[in-house]
This record gives structure tokens, C-alpha cells and sequence, in this order.
């Protein structure tokens, strides 16, 4: 867990970044920082670690404040993905990805299988890619690498700022969608800075809305939707957006079904498919369940937690994505 | 007399010269690099005073090489330590500001990625700054050292030997064929460093950078 208590940032001409900002970033979690450019999301993702100082406040990781800890050392325990990729072009995809648990002193073998690991769960093929330089590599390449770096190390917490945003909209999409799985499997503690409202509300857990230094809003994606703070808020989601959510809200969850998960996880509250998704919501908040199971014929079945539901409340066309 | 009598009846004295104009070439453009080089590296890491700095080696830079040499004799006297100096003034600035260049110029977010990640100020230096500088350090060098052969003829005034020597007794007695054994010589060496260094600055370049 990350802690920020009344965490103030001047810059040297007098700016403000950030005025006395107090939030909690929950372990095992994505939480996603959202703002126009110049809000300070960034430079609350930096001072996680030390990139920048807080002029006031504090910062604590697990409990223990991060002013005690030794820069280097924190930075290496912590996973660092930036938008400009940032790849060492002189050093090969594997010399780049073992850097990490070199500074760590990991041995040889234990990076190596490491390695290999995470290239097969991020989708690029190890015996294709490890011996290649950077630059033979496409952007969205490059940014699964960058990735792989930053998880190389075994870090509790991985940084991204603004990752996915210099990629061309079906890597990005593609991207995105590898992320959500890939955090199902490694439940890191993830803060993930970006300026684009669907790339937030498709792959954070929490949305940290922020405006000018300050917060706006702090709550789930539903919750950002449904029940936008201020105007600000409001506009900031898409006032187009919300008015979008309604009709749809309306129409039977049997026509979402390629939105929805084919295998059950857990225990699911059974409901039919001619339910709509707005009722779909009710009762899968009232029924305490995670997912819901559709039944859509003879012991057939698709499951919708609240993610895939919000999903359906947003699509546009049958099973299209807004 | 033909050259090429001129050439074999001059052997000795040519060969002798041809040696003392490669020591002083080499050991000045040697002490240019353990010079420059780290000043190279300090002036990337504290901006402010890179200006200040490549100014000066540039202003060095603009001085007539026989002035400077002529400049140099009443504080120094004449000999080697003289004309070795001179030459180190010279190869100064290309070496100090393609270094400079060079590390200045490695991309933004690659040190960031490093910073990000844990890694030391020398350990970026080491890891990333010099390796990615390299090719640019290795042309300042080049140029470095092409200047210095060719200026080099101007030892001979302060008494330092070289190929000059050759090139002022034929100017002086009228022998254009010592002239030339003279200026030959100083030619091909400027080449062949050239080419040797153009070698090892391929060799230098990564082979990420190189696709």
C-alpha cells in the first residue's frame, strides 16, 4: 500500500504541483491518475520513487516512510515503464530486460528463467526477440519489453506513466487488454498515470480523478460514471459519455455476450439473459457475488463481474466497445 | 636531384623525422584525450559550465599555430615540452566538444529509464552515456589527430623535430624534391591515422545503433 499524507509540491519558480494532496493507493491494485495535462499526475507518480521530493508531506510505503529509505535501493525494488519506452538501444532485448536483477545481484540463472517467464506471459516469443536490439523491434514491442523490464526485478509496485499513449490506437487496444490479464496473474500494485479517460476506466480498479494539484474524485470506474463529483468530473468523463450509459443501460445483457467471460471464477449469482443490464447491476450488488452467470440456454453459461456489466453499459453497438 | 635520390640519399634524417613527427603526434593527441575526455564528461554533468569552457579551448583554437608556437618559446624555451603543449591546445576542442556533444545528445528518456530503475549517476555514465557517446568521441578524436599530424610541421621551429625539419631545409635551400620527401610523408601519416581511426570508430559503434 502507498500512502501520500498532505504531500505538497513547489517547483523552484514558485509553481505549484501539488497542494497538500492525502491518498492511498491500495496493494494489488491498479489505480489509474487521470488529468489534463499540468494537473501533477506525474509528478505524484515520480515521488513513489524519489524521482521527485515532496516540498511538504510524506510518502509511505507499507507503513514506513519513504524518506527513510535509500534512493537507489527503492528505485530498484520499484517497476519504472515510462511513455518514451526509454529501451537502451545498444543493449540487446535480453541484456535490457536482466538489467534490474543485475543492480539486484541475482544470479545468472535465476534472471534467465525470469526472463523467459515474462516474455511468454507478455506475448513475445523469447527465442525470436531475447537476442534482438530494440530498434528491430515495433513500438508496441518495444513497450511489452518495457514492461518485461519493469516486472524483471520482482517488484511489489510498477510505475507507468502514460505507457500505452505514444502507440498506435490497435497497439495500444491490444496492450491494455494484456495488461488487465496480466494483472489478474501477478496482482502487482499498480499506478498507472494517463490523460485518456477510456484507457482508465477499461483497465483501473480505482480512478484517482485530478485537476490543478488537487483531487477531484477517488472511486471505483463505476462510481466515476455513475456518480461523477462536480462538474468538473463531468466534463472531464464526457458529459457524451454519460448520456451514452442510459439507453444501453436498458437493453438485455443476452446482447452483450461477447463482452462476457466464457468460464466462471468463483461462486456466481445465476440470472437469465433477458435481464437488462442496469437490473444485471442491482442484482449482482445485492446478491454479494463477484460475477454473475448468465444462463443463456440449456446449461449454458457466460459470466459478467462488475467490470464486464460497465463494459456493456458502454458499448455503443452490440457488443462493440465505446 | 630527383626525389627519389633525394629520398634514398636523405633515408636516414627522413626516417629519423618520420619518428619524432609520429611520437609528438601521438603522445599530444594521447594527453588531448586524458585531458579533454573527463573535462568532456564533468562539463555534460554540470552544464553551466560547458560554455564557459569549450569557449576557451575554442578561442586557443582561433590562435595562428606559428603564432602560438613563437608565443610559447619565451616561456618555455625551445624543445619537445614546447611544441608538445602547442599541440595538446590544439587537440583540445574537438576531442572536449564532441564528448560533450555526444553524451549531451543521448536521449532523454533512455537516462530516465535508467534513473527509474535504480541506477547510480556512474552507473549510467558507464553503462549508458559513454557507450551511446562513443562513436561521437571517436570522431573528435579522429579530427583530433589529422589537425595535430599536420600541425606538427610547425615543431621544427621550436627546435622539436619532426617532418617539418625536412620541409624547411628544402624550403630553404631551394630543393623542392626535400620539400616534397618531407610533405609526403606528413600527408600519408594524416591518411593512414585516419583510416585506422575510422576503423576502430565502426568498431566502436553499437550494434543496436547500427540497424
Amino acid at each position: 500500500m502507498i500512502r501520500f499524507e498532505g504531500v505538497t509540491k513547489q517547483f523552484p519558480d514558485g509553481t505549484e504541483a501539488l497542494k497538500k494532496v492525502s491518498l492511498t493507493f491500495p496493494s494489488h491494485q491498479l489505480t489509474a491518475i487521470i488529468g489534463p495535462s499540468g494537473c501533477g499526475k506525474t509528478t505524484l507518480m515520480k515521488m513513489v520513487n524519489k524521482l521527485e521530493k515532496p516540498t511538504q508531506g510524506e510518502i509511505y510505503i507499507d507503513e514506513k516512510p519513504i524518506t527513510d529509505l535509500e534512493e537507489v535501493e527503492l528505485r530498484r525494488k520499484i517497476g519504472y515503464v515510462i511513455q518514451r519506452i526509454g529501451l537502451f538501444p545498444h543493449m540487446t532485448i535480453k541484456e535490457n530486460a536482466s538489467l534490474v536483477p543485475k543492480l539486484l545481484g541475482w544470479p545468472k540463472e535465476k534472471t534467465a528463467s525470469r526472463i523467459q517467464e515474462l516474455m511468454e506471459l507478455t506475448g513475445l516469443d523469447p527465442d525470436t526477440y531475447l537476442e534482438r536490439y530494440p530498434l528491430e523491434l515495433s513500438g508496441g514491442q518495444q513497450q511489452r519489453v518495457g514492461v518485461v523490464r519493469a516486472l524483471a526485478g520482482d517488484p511489489n509496485i510498477i510505475l507507468m506513466d502514460e505507457p500505452f499513449s505514444a502507440l498506435d490506437p490497435i497497439s495500444r487496444e491490444q496492450l491494455q487488454d494484456e495488461l488487465r490479464n496480466l494483472q489478474q496473474t501477478i496482482q502487482k500494485t499498480i499506478v498507472f498515470v494517463t490523460h485518456d479517460m477510456d484507457e482508465a476506466l477499461k483497465i483501473a480498479d480505482t480512478i484517482v480523478v485530478m485537476r490543478k494539484g488537487q483531487v477531484e474524485q477517488i472511486g471505483s470506474p463505476a462510481e466515476i460514471l455513475g456518480n461523477p463529483a462536480n462538474d468538473f468530473v463531468r466534463s472531464f468523463i464526457g458529459v457524451e459519455r454519460i448520456q451514452r450509459q442510459r439507453p444501453f443501460g436498458d437493453k438485455s445483457l443476452s446482447e452483450f455476450i461477447g463482452l462476457f467471460k466464457t468460464e466462471g471464477t468463483g461462486s456466481a449469482h445465476e440470472v437469465s439473459g433477458s435481464l437488462t443490464v442496469k437490473e444485471a447491476f442491482e442484482v449482482l450488488e445485492q446478491s454479494g457475488q463477484t460475477h454473475l452467470a448468465i444462463r443463456l440456454g440449456e446449461s449454458r453459461h457466460v459470466y459478467a463481474g462488475e467490470r464486464e456489466l460497465l463494459k456493456a453499459a458502454l458499448a455503443k453497438e452490440e457488443g462493440e466497445l465505446v | 636531384m630527383n626525389f627519389f635520390d633525394t629520398l634514398v640519399s636523405r633515408q636516414d634524417m627522413i626516417q629519423t623525422a618520420f619518428l619524432e613527427h609520429i611520437y609528438l603526434s601521438f603522445v599530444a593527441v594521447a594527453i588531448g584525450i586524458a585531458i579533454a575526455l573527463p573535462t568532456g564528461i564533468l562539463i555534460a554533468r554540470y552544464r553551466r559550465f560547458a560554455e564557459p569552457i569549450i569557449a576557451v579551448t575554442a578561442i586557443f583554437q582561433t590562435i595562428p599555430s606559428l603564432a602560438l608556437f613563437g608565443f610559447l618559446v619565451p616561456l618555455l624555451g625551445i624543445g619537445s615540452p614546447t611544441a608538445l603543449i602547442a599541440l595538446i591546445i590544439y587537440a583540445l576542442l574537438p576531442i572536449l566538444r564532441n564528448t560533450y556533444t555526444g553524451i549531451t545528445g543521448v536521449d532523454g528518456s533512455v537516462i530516465e529509464a535508467g534513473r527509474g530503475m535504480g541506477m547510480t549517476r556512474t552507473q549510467i555514465l558507464r553503462q549508458i552515456e559513454l557507450p551511446l557517446a562513443l562513436p561521437f568521441i571517436m570522431a573528435g578524436i579522429r579530427t583530433a589527430t589529422v589537425l595535430t599530424v599536420g600541425i606538427a610541421t610547425l615543431a621544427t621551429f621550436v627546435g622539436a623535430g619532426g617532418l617539418g625539419d625536412i620541409i624547411y631545409r628544402g624550403l630553404q635551400s631551394y630543393n623542392n624534391s626535400l620539400v616534397l620527401a618531407g610533405a609526403l610523408p606528413v600527408a600519408l601519416l594524416a591518411i593512414g591515422f585516419d583510416l585506422i581511426l575510422k576503423w576502430i570508430e565502426k568498431r566502436t559503434t553499437p550494434k543496436g545503433l547500427k540497424l
